[in-house]
């Protein structure tokens, strides 16, 4: 089936840059200020974590035996701690540590949630029964203290390890609202077309399940992010987590808070960047579920 | 005669949002006053004002008069006392109308003693003699049920019974038939006309649905855009129109009396939103008689005719469109001459019209000459559901026969068209054919392919060349994909590149804008969201398309226009369709042959002239007989076959003809022992005509669209 020639030339039709979905969801979210704002700030945050240190003589295992809890000045911006330790170099320090594993666990916690979830609901059947077997075991383990109990573990280098632990612990509640939501979407007449059409089922998830889950999930991500941040930060305060002399947002806000009152750079600097870094996210997750979803306002 | 209900200059606007611009109708007593009006065109808001049932947020201006008295402004104490006693209403959904919890007895008691002082004993009483009187059988112990327990046209029925139990001097209508299947629609409105004969109630019949109009209007009011644009008398309105809006809507009507096809001659365009109207006349843009003047001022409504009025203020040049010169000869209502000229007949410059008629000239078939290689082919086809009960232990209770042995073939080029009402099984069978899956019984042959023995690479080649068009555009299209990504969709699915190009190519083909390629499904309007489906379902070049009732979600002047061009692009591409839908009149305008489905099974099928022309099973008969014409002469000479009762349940047919129990032939003209083999004897499909077969043991052919036409 083609075009006559004659229709051809009537309508010249144009070779135009199909206009897929990533690109328009793109383009949406750089068009909201939420949006710019949000990475903007994020990719600061990030470009601070990681160049900052190159800027300042300390690194955070450097302790200055000659400022003690010192107010911030020309030599310790930020100030210094009880131990010496310069405030800006653990800070950032920290911060790459929390930034890392608070998004990356997010991501892999929603990532996994969506498709569990997703493959649960959309096959059924045996697929249903063992996914969500194994989603109901992972609920009723106690997380906390297996996290604490692996944590020896976490020990130098195994970050990775911890974002994993994490995540494993973060996702199954969403898992199940997925799971649901993929049963009544399977219903939807465009899935059915889809499957008409040949396309096979995997791509349906991706493309037509998991986009149209896309508000929940990304909400779900931008909760996460804060929640893993904190949890890696509770952990970290009993002990936990991410062990000296490496240092995260959880071991700079556990020690800063005691000595918050009358040192408050010690703390506030920390509390602020946290406090900043989860606003960020939250941005751009709103931004990216308006981008997502056509029905949200503004214009394309 | 003084009208019962008056409404003068009723505006209403929620917010900036202007739903009924200026309003006036009158009734008098005994009459019937049609309003017709797309959706949106604000013909449900204006009922509501004068019931005095809009949300609060509205701004309601003008006066509603009823017997004289001011009803707008007045207080609620008194609307109350009227509601129900003096004015009724009749919605649409009858579901959602009744109190689920109550019994159907005590809610028309209730409707009753909340205007008349009279005993509870009074009120039952009275109750079940509306329900009888409405035609509910048995209306003692029926009244003792749930509305669940009754189907949607008795539960309409139902509604009935309450409108008319205070003996009402006004009765609004809300499309009281629009979610019912033309044979209970026939049964309902019967029953409205029972009701108004026996109160002398004026009635408002607010409806889509022309054909309802013709038959039921004593006077018609035109709505487009919150405005009445043509008010007249029925015949006025029909036969001598003189808005470009009405003279349109009736051109873009298929009808199941008109044998030779005419293409349609849609309406170009789309109504307006009500936010953001044009300036001068809101029909305007969409207007082929549209000249300068029109876009300076809205025209009021210009005295035309005696008791005719038009909003155009080129009324005078307006002229019906007449297809042909067949509806001015036969009936002789206007002069022949006055149409023969191609400047009186606004709509034949319509782009898609000549386009659509070359396409139909050539996808036509000769009965007798089919073609000779068969796309999809089904024998025997059965579909059975387990009903189940039981939380704790499920056991079967019994079996819903949804598909009971259904056989016919479709051939390349051919559009099959398979009828029916709802329940009839015609979604369940195109399920089964869509699925590829092995069925429960019987063979499903795909292009040359048994489905019981495909592999998963077979049954993507078949998903390659079988596409599907759904019902709702809406829902059929995922809302969170762009239509560039929608219609590239198959394309990736089979592997094939998915170009710009390519997608603007198939947009251009079904007559969208490929520069909206990269807008979203909710951006569109629905007929332009059923073309983007269209464009996805050919964008493999299949060879057969089914299509799900393609434009009963459509508007009517909108649906002609998709009608069209499936119509030409079947000849264009040499494609077949299955179309599935429950429009006799959509299917008489675009197949070729046609198979009417009654519960689970084909009751006749054939050429679709043959069996349109001269039905030869009772059934296909008395739903031929059921479906309103858009021509009030016509329709007040016509005699309706009516059915009685509803479709009995798929769960439990009845044993031997599954028509038996509804059957007007069983009922009245057969003599016991001819009944005999109807009770015992499940009929086949059986040939009565050349490309025609009927499952009726006493199949005799008859015209039942046009009284006194011939038999061929």
């Amino acid at each position: 089936m083609t075009l006559s020639g004659e229709e051809l030339a009537e309508e010249a039709v144009r070779d135009v840059a199909p206009p897929s979905r990533l690109r328009v969801v793109t383009r949406r979210f750089f068009a909201s200020t939420q949006g710019r704002i949000g990475f903007a700030v994020l990719a600061l945050m990030f470009l601070l974590a990681f160049a900052g240190p190159l800027f300042t003589p300390w690194s955070y295992t450097d302790k200055d035996f000659t400022a003690f809890m010192q107010p911030p000045s020309a030599t310790h911006w930020f100030g210094t701690l009880q131990t010496g330790s310069d405030v800006f170099a653990v800070t950032l320090r920290g911060m790459q540590k929390s930034l890392v594993v608070g998004l990356l666990a997010a991501l892999v916690s929603t990532a996994l949630a969506a498709l569990v979830g997703a493959f649960a609901g959309y096959f059924s059947g045996w697929t249903d029964r063992w996914l969500s077997w194994v989603t109901d075991l992972l609920l009723v383990l106690p997380a906390f203290l297996i996290l604490a109990i692996m944590s020896p573990l976490f020990g130098a280098g195994q970050w990775v390890l911890f974002v994993v632990m994490l995540a494993l612990f973060l996702w199954m509640v969403t898992s199940k609202i997925v799971r649901g939501m993929t049963i009544s979407l399977k219903q939807r007449e465009y899935i059915q077309a889809a499957r008409f059409m040949g396309v096979p089922p995997v791509r349906i998830i991706a493309r037509h399940v998991l986009p149209n889950l896309s508000s929940l999930l990304i909400v779900d991500a931008t909760l996460n992010v804060s929640a893993a941040i904190l949890t890696e930060t509770s952990l970290s305060y009993f002990g936990f987590g991410i062990q000296p002399p490496d240092v995260s947002f959880g071991t700079l806000i556990a020690d800063g808070s005691r000595t918050a009152v009358y040192a408050p750079w010690t703390f506030w600097f920390v509390a602020g960047l946290l406090v900043v870094t989860v606003l960020a996210v939250n941005l751009v997750g709103d931004a990216l579920r308006d981008a997502f979803d056509p029905g949200a306002k503004g214009r394309r | 005669m003084t009208p019962v209900l008056q409404v003068t200059d009723l505006t209403v606007s929620f917010g900036d949002v202007r739903a009924v611009r200026g309003v006036s109708l009158e009734v008098s007593r005994g009459e019937v006053l049609g309003v017709v009006g797309e959706s949106g065109s604000g013909k449900s808001v204006t009922a509501a004002a004068v019931m005095g049932l809009l949300p609060p947020g509205a701004r309601v201006g003008g006066s509603v008069r009823l017997h004289g008295k001011e009803l707008l402004g007045a207080p609620e104490r008194e609307l109350t006392a009227l509601r129900g006693k003096t004015v009724s209403m009749v919605f649409q959904d009858p579901l959602s109308a009744l109190t689920p919890v109550y019994r159907v007895g005590d809610q028309i008691a209730e409707a009753v003693r909340v205007h008349r002082r009279v005993g509870k004993e009074a009120a039952a009483v009275r109750a079940v003699e509306l329900l009888d009187l409405v035609g509910i059988p048995r209306p003692g112990e029926r009244a003792a049920a749930f509305p669940h327990e009754f189907s949607g046209g008795m539960r309409q029925r139902v509604m009935i019974a309450m409108a008319i139990a205070n003996d009402p001097d006004v009765i609004i209508c809300d499309e009281p038939t629009t979610a019912l299947d033309v044979t209970i629609q026939a049964q309902v409105l019967e029953v409205l006309k029972k009701a108004q004969r026996e109160t002398g109630a004026a009635i408002v019949l607010i409806t889509h649905d022309l054909g309802v109009v013709a038959g039921f209007a004593d006077r018609v009011l035109v709505m487009y855009a919150g405005r009445p644009v043509e008010v007249g008398s029925v015949d006025d309105i029909f036969y001598r129109p003189r808005m470009p809006y009405t003279v349109g809507l009736l051109a873009s009507l298929p009808r199941i009396d008109r044998g030779e096809r005419q293409p349609l001659v849609p309406i170009e365009g789309n109504p307006p939103a009500p936010g953001a109207l044009p300036p001068g006349c809101p029909f305007a843009p969409r207007c082929p008689l549209h000249v300068e003047a029109c876009d300076e001022g809205e025209p009021p409504l210009f005295e035309v005719g005696p008791g005719q009025r038009a909003a155009c203020i080129r009324w005078e040049e307006v002229r019906p469109w007449a297809p042909g010169q067949r509806t001015g000869d036969e009936t002789g209502l206007w002069p022949a001459g006055r149409h023969a000229g191609e400047e009186a007949r606004p709509w034949a410059a319509g782009r898609h019209a000549g386009e659509a008629g070359r396409a139909r000239a050539r996808g036509r078939h000769e009965a007798g000459a089919r073609p000779l290689r068969t796309v999809l082919e089904v024998e025997n086809l059965v579909k059975e559901y387990p009903l189940m009960r039981g939380a704790v232990f499920k056991h079967r209770v019994g079996t819903v026969h949804a598909v009971a042995g259904v056989s016919f073939d479709l051939r390349e080029g051919e559009t099959l068209g398979l009828v029916g009402e709802s329940g009839s099984g015609k979604t369940t069978t195109l399920m089964q054919i869509l699925e590829l899956a092995a069925p429960q019984e019987g063979r499903v042959t795909v292009l040359g392919r048994d489905t019981a023995r495909l592999g998963r690479a077979d049954s993507t080649a078949i998903r390659r060349d079988m596409q599907v068009v759904f019902q709702d555009p809406l829902a059929s299209l995922d809302p969170r994909m762009t239509v560039h990504d929608i219609v590239a969709e198959p394309l990736r699915a089979h592997g094939l590149p998915a170009s710009g190009r390519r997608v603007a190519e198939l947009l251009t083909l079904v007559g969208l804008d490929p520069s909206h390629a990269a807008r979203y499904p909710q951006d569109f309007s629905g007929g332009q969201r059923q073309r983007v489906a269209i464009a996805r379902a050919l964008a493999l070049e299949p060879r057969l398309l089914v299509l799900d009732e393609p434009v009963s979600a459509l508007d009517v002047s909108i649906r002609a226009g998709v009608i069209n061009l499936l119509a030409s692009l079947k000849a264009r591409l040499g494609l077949s369709y299955l179309f599935v839908a429950h429009d006799l009149a959509v299917v008489r305008h675009i197949a070729d042959r046609v198979a009417v489905m009654h519960l689970g099974k084909i009751a006749e099928i054939g050429q679709v002239d043959a069996v349109y022309d001269a039905p030869a099973h009772p059934y296909t008969q008395s739903l031929l007989s059921a479906i309103p014409v858009p021509d009030p002469a016509r329709e007040r000479t016509r005699t309706r076959i009516l059915l009685e009762g509803d479709l009995p349940s798929p769960a439990d047919p009845p044993s031997g003809c599954r028509f038996r129990t509804r059957c007007p032939k069983f009922r009245s003209e057969l003599t016991d022992e001819e009944r005999e083999a109807c009770v015992t004897v499940e009929p086949e499909v059986l040939p009565v005509g050349a490309d025609q077969g009927a499952a009726c043991h006493y199949a005799e052919r008859r015209d039942v669209v046009r009284p006194g036409g011939i038999v061929r």
